[in-house]
């Protein structure tokens, strides 16, 4: 792996009794694009909020970039750190430009290059109005934009799609697209697993404080040793033929809609159920294999 | 960057322009000095009226009239515009955002209180300023002199209260009890601490604190602006209630400055160590 910039070891975090990260372990290396998933609750603000130094770790070291995130160093580091929260609050009397230029004057980012970033976020048209007349969709642009101030190399984004349109969640993540292609560092989480599953390298399952699951989405699916999915279409005439064939597997029930029939078939028996299915490949149209998805990972490691 | 023990001056000066533009944007700097206007001039141009007179003529009825005022006024108008300064943020869900900027906590206090200061200032100044202004068509310089005496005394008490309000929103866990401590903390040292001593003075037939009496004063910010603002003339003393008994050697301006600079200073540092922890 490359060079870390994300160092965690050791993290812990409690608040009174209650454990939020229970040694938390990571490293995340530079120009990484880095998906963080679990429940709510799970641990990944407070992860965040230490990432950021925003609250110290009860144990543990975490280091960005090599300086530790409570040392007096840190600022500086700051100045290369974009943060978007999960509930984004910005200051509903500034505009949107003005909201920029307040953020952007504290890590020394020019003025012009305000109005360049809310041009790329799709807001020059809005950056003279009030915030308070901003929908969600643009407060979540604005605060994107923000993040970007000052050419980041690492992004912390918590829920960076929330309210946003399938529009704006597509300009969204081409401009993520291109902060990679500058090296910039990206950690990233997200409900909808289906959006960030395609476009991270690697992920971390986060659940009651610990990381449950850390990898690549395909590797976690061969860890978790999760089924595939056959999918294809045959005529009902043919179903019973289907199942003797597949019966010496001991396969699960198949899910039929229509002509549409679905099986789980286990990873260790793909070769097997295709070589089951040969014999009947004339009268099978439309057939998939699809792996599990990232909700599928997920579910799995946590059950 | 330009350094001051260790904090970025540039970063306490980009929030206190915030803070400063936030309160002249939303009119709150034209509101104080609209009620620090009205009050100070119908006080100068009526305050005479028990005694027949109506006009600008006596300055020392009109500034004790003014402190009398000035003695509830201010530290109210300074505890509600810094109040909710640091936990309003953090209510809000705008403190991590802010911190996550390169910016330390102390630069984020200090910034939040000269921006406000800078806000309560402009308005106590202009505000009773207006009045002093009304005072100068009429009266010598040297009348002036103490009206300006009066008008710094007056921002100087706006900065404590402000600083013990800072103090008590990085102390409050929410909003509401933030707005509770800060009307507690009005009501102690405006309405019942000089109460308290009076009260244990007289109990106790003289015999406790008559000696501590005077130093006792000088733990109360308003008593401290009282002070500063006695002339000595006795037919004036009357306003100014427990103050007069302080001794000469205690009403120095220097040391009262320095009191009320403490004032100012001491409750800042705890914020900021409590901020900071």
């Amino acid at each position: 792996m490359v060079e870390p910039l994300i160092e965690v070891r050791g993290a812990r975090k409690r608040y009174g009794e209650i454990s939020a990260l229970d040694g938390v372990d990571l490293s995340i290396g530079a120009g990484e694009m880095f998906g963080l998933i679990g429940r709510n609750g799970a641990g990944k603000s407070t992860l965040f909020k230490l990432l950021l130094g925003l609250t110290p770790a009860t144990a543990g070291e975490i280091r960005i970039d090599g300086q530790s995130v409570s040392g007096r160093e840190f600022r500086e580091v700051r100045r290369r750190l974009g943060y978007l929260p999960e509930n984004l609050t910005l200051y509903d009397n500034l505009t949107g430009l003005e909201t920029l230029e307040f953020f952007g004057s504290m890590k020394g980012v020019p003025r012009r290059r305000c109005g360049m970033l809310l041009e790329r976020v799709g807001l020059a048209h809005a950056a003279d109005r009030r915030v308070r007349t901003y929908s969600k969709g643009m407060r979540q642009r604005l605060g994107f934009a923000q993040a970007l101030l000052g050419d980041p190399t690492l992004l912390l984004l918590d829920e960076p799609t929330n309210g946003l349109d399938p529009q704006g969640i597509r300009d969204f993540y081409c401009i993520l697209q291109e902060q990679r292609a500058r090296g910039c560092t990206i950690l990233i989480t997200s409900h909808v697993l289906a959006e960030i599953q395609e476009r991270v390298e690697r992920i971390a399952i986060l659940d009651a404080g610990k990381v449950r699951a850390l990898g690549t989405v395909h590797a976690l699916r061969e860890t978790l040793d999760l089924p595939l999915t056959f999918e294809f279409r045959i005529a009902p005439e043919w179903r019973d033929v289907l199942h003797g064939s597949l019966a010496h597997l001991m396969l699960g029930e198949p899910a039929v809609h229509q002509d549409r029939v679905c099986i789980q078939i286990p990873r260790v028996a793909r070769m097997a159920a295709l070589a089951a299915l040969a014999p009947l490949l004339g009268r099978i149209t439309h057939f998939y294999i699809r792996e599990p998805s990232l909700e599928d990972v997920f579910l799995g490691s946590s059950a | 960057m330009k350094r001051w023990g260790g904090l970025d001056v540039r970063q306490i000066g980009v929030i206190a322009r915030k803070e400063l533009s936030d309160r002249i944007r939303n009119r709150w700097v034209l509101a104080a000095t609209a009620i620090f206007s009205a009050f100070s001039l119908a006080i100068a141009y009526f305050g005479a009226a028990q005694h027949g007179v109506v006009g600008v003529s006596d300055l020392e009825v009109t500034i004790a009239s003014l402190v009398s005022l000035a003695v509830y006024l201010i530290p109210l108008i300074a505890l509600i515009l810094g109040f909710d300064a640091i936990v309003g943020e953090r209510e809000r869900g705008s403190l991590d955002l802010l911190l996550s900027m390169p910016l330390t906590r102390s630069e984020l206090l200090l910034g939040k209180y000269i921006g406000l200061s800078a806000a309560l200032t402009c308005s106590t100044a202009i505000g009773f300023g207006m009045a002093g202004v009304l005072l100068g068509s009429s009266l010598s310089p040297n009348v002036l002199y103490h009206y300006s005496g009066f008008v710094l005394s007056a921002v100087l008490l706006g900065l404590a209260f402000l600083s013990i309000a800072l103090m008590v929103s990085t102390f409050a866990a929410d909003r509401a009890s933030a707005s509770g401590a800060a009307i507690a903390v009005w009501f102690f040292l405006v309405l019942v601490y000089d109460l308290l001593l009076l009260g244990a003075l007289v109990a106790s037939g003289g015999q406790i604190g008559t000696d501590a009496f005077p130093y006792l004063l000088l733990l109360n910010p308003t008593d401290v602006f009282r002070i500063l603002n006695i002339f000595g003339r006795e037919d004036t003393r009357a306003f100014y209630g427990l103050a007069t008994v302080v001794s000469d050697g205690l009403t120095h301006p220097v040391l009262l400055c320095s009191v009320m600079l403490a004032w100012i200073l001491a409750p800042l540092a705890l914020a900021s160590w409590r901020f900071r922890k």
